[in-house]
């Protein structure tokens, strides 16, 4: 599948936006951070930032934008559709959320309430994402059980990073929160070493002779396009540099996405300000570049069953 | 809405190909192309056209295929539209309700006025019938001709899809798959009509006919070497005088 960079940005910044809503909201709901003005506003708006720059990034690959209103309508039966009605409904629970940390300072009653409702409010938005891509039959690299809970943990897991950073910049690190990054990077780390490791050993989807019911006749191949130069499904659907080069990109992008910053985050917890803050600013910096690359794998790497039309022996 | 429709007239719209005698001349492709880009979708763009990098939207291409090695290998050509599913679903993903399956027919179109072109339907659809128009930012895809079958201005024999109409060798029908009775349920019966990639469970409604078992000219029942042309010898077929003339001029 072509990785188009608005995708990439949009499920990047907004999973890692939600990811820090989803954290905040957990920590306000058990009380287990104090609720400090600045550390909240700041939290805000780092995470409305990333949301919304994310929604607007994924408006941008629309042949019209102005009509995204529309697709609101088809909730029940678009997960793309339910995905961006969740997008907006959240921001109630959200904004109130914020209001309660940022203008009254507390987590108690109802505003303990909206903290519970951002924290599910995100998860759910979250799982949509993800089931946009997971129920597309026709890319045997989404439609699977890894795909969910990849975009889950890596949305918690670089939510955390992010997270982290804010507790050391406003001196409310609690081991509590170490702990979250030290568990959500390694369980991140795991599931993407599963998911690679299945799409590496799965077997054909679809194969070539399913795709033209020839295969009694024996071996399909190509003989003639219907085009000679490449047409826009071919463009769309036909990417093959990153399979080429899937070993290296996949090293790269574990050390971005996890292991840099992991160590960043975890190794400086106990080291003065002057070296904990940088690193754990790096450590943001790093994961969302790392993050970057390892979604665009996850287009890149895809492979289409339209591809089989075009001389691709399998899917 | 994009939600499939459940109280349909069982009526479903769709095409039968039969692979073994097109010819790959691509004469459906054209003249699809020429039909659509004044019909219902119009127009259908040409980037580039006479440049290194022409691109174009298309309904309907034609694959040309070879199947099988050494003397039993052959050529298939495959024209390839949408199949216009029972379980479409590019109708199901459309956030916008833009794409949409017709309860009376069965025929699955795009309204581009509301169509805000995320390509999401062309990602869903295993068969790759969907092409994106980047000069009007909205999917394009087969329409069955729903502006030449309904069409009243035309004579009862053109109101078929551009491609059957056009097809030089007959190899492309137009029909209802829904009724069990009619020509290509027929066609699709005798012939053993398949479906492509049955297992992603779309149901596509268009149908393709196998091609006929390859004669090679050495079948069981017939001679698998032709007899050399004995010369006649000694007269032996002939009798009477030239018998009699045989024997005295061979002595």
């Amino acid at each position: 599948m072509h990785p188009a960079y608005s995708v990439i940005i949009f499920t990047t910044f907004s999973g890692a936006g939600y990811g820090l809503l989803f954290l905040m909201g957990l920590f306000a709901a058990g009380q287990w951070i104090e609720p400090d003005r600045w550390f909240g506003f700041t939290g805000f708006f780092l995470s409305f930032t990333m949301v919304v720059s994310g929604l607007l990034a994924s408006t941008f690959h629309l042949g019209h934008p102005e009509r995204a209103w529309r697709a609101l309508s088809q909730w029940k039966s678009s997960w793309l559709s339910r995905e961006g009605v969740l997008a907006i409904a959240g921001f109630v629970p959200f904004s109130l959320f914020a209001f309660g940390w940022v203008i009254y300072e507390s987590h108690d009653g109802a505003w303990r309430l909206f903290a519970i409702l951002t924290v599910l409010f995100a998860v759910l938005t979250v799982y949509a994402t993800s089931m946009i891509y997971a129920t597309l039959r026709t890319i045997r690299a989404w439609f699977n059980r890894h795909t969910v809970r990849i975009y889950l943990a890596f949305a918690i897991w670089t939510g955390s990073v992010w997270f982290n950073m804010l507790a050391h910049l406003f001196d409310l690190h609690t081991p509590g929160i170490g702990m979250i990054v030290v568990v959500t990077g390694v369980l991140a780390l795991w599931l993407k070493r599963k998911y690679w490791g299945f799409l590496d050993t799965s077997p054909t989807w679809v194969p070539a002779e399913s795709a033209t019911g020839l295969g009694d006749l024996g071996k399909v191949r190509l003989l003639d396009a219907p085009n000679t130069q490449e047409n826009y499904v071919q463009k769309e659907m036909g990417f093959s540099i990153a399979r080429k080069h899937s070993v290296k990109l996949r090293r790269w992008a574990f050390f971005g996405y996890f292991l840099i910053p992991w160590l960043l985050a975890v190794g400086t917890v106990e080291a003065e300000p002057w070296l904990k803050i940088p690193a754990a600013i790096l450590a943001v910096v790093v994961m969302m570049a790392g993050t970057m690359l390892e979604r665009w794998l996850f287009f890149a790497e895809a492979k289409h069953t339209v591809n089989l039309y075009y001389g691709a022996q399998d899917s | 809405m994009t939600q499939i429709p459940v109280n349909t007239t069982g009526k479903k719209l769709g095409l039968v190909i039969d692979l073994d005698i097109c010819v790959g001349c691509h004469a459906c492709a054209v003249n699809c192309k020429e039909w659509n880009t004044g019909g219902h979708s119009a127009p259908l763009p040409d980037t580039d056209p006479f440049g290194e990098n022409a691109d174009g939207v298309w309904f309907n291409r034609v694959h040309t295929f070879e199947c099988g090695d050494g003397a039993d290998s052959r050529t298939v050509h495959f024209p390839r539209s949408c199949m216009h599913c029972e379980e479409p679903a590019c109708v199901e993903v459309c956030p916008t309700g833009a794409s949409y399956k017709r309860a009376e027919d069965g025929i699955v179109l795009v309204n581009e006025d509301i169509c805000i072109g995320c390509k999401l339907c062309s990602w869903a659809c295993p068969y790759g019938a969907r092409e994106y128009d980047g000069d009007a930012g909205v999917m394009k895809k087969c329409t069955l001709c729903i502006d030449r079958i309904y069409n009243e201005n035309l004579e009862e024999v053109d109101r078929v899809p551009a491609c059957v109409s056009t097809c030089p060798v007959n190899a492309r029908h137009f029909g209802d798959l829904g009724d069990p009775n009619s020509d290509v349920s027929r066609m699709v019966e005798d012939r053993g009509g398949y479906d492509l990639m049955p297992e992603l469970q779309y149901a596509p409604v268009n149908k393709y006919l196998p091609p006929r078992p390859k004669s090679t000219g050495y079948e069981d029942d017939r001679p698998r070497q032709l007899k050399p042309i004995e010369p006649t010898v000694s007269g032996e077929d002939a009798g009477g005088l030239f018998r009699w003339l045989d024997k005295v001029l061979t002595r």
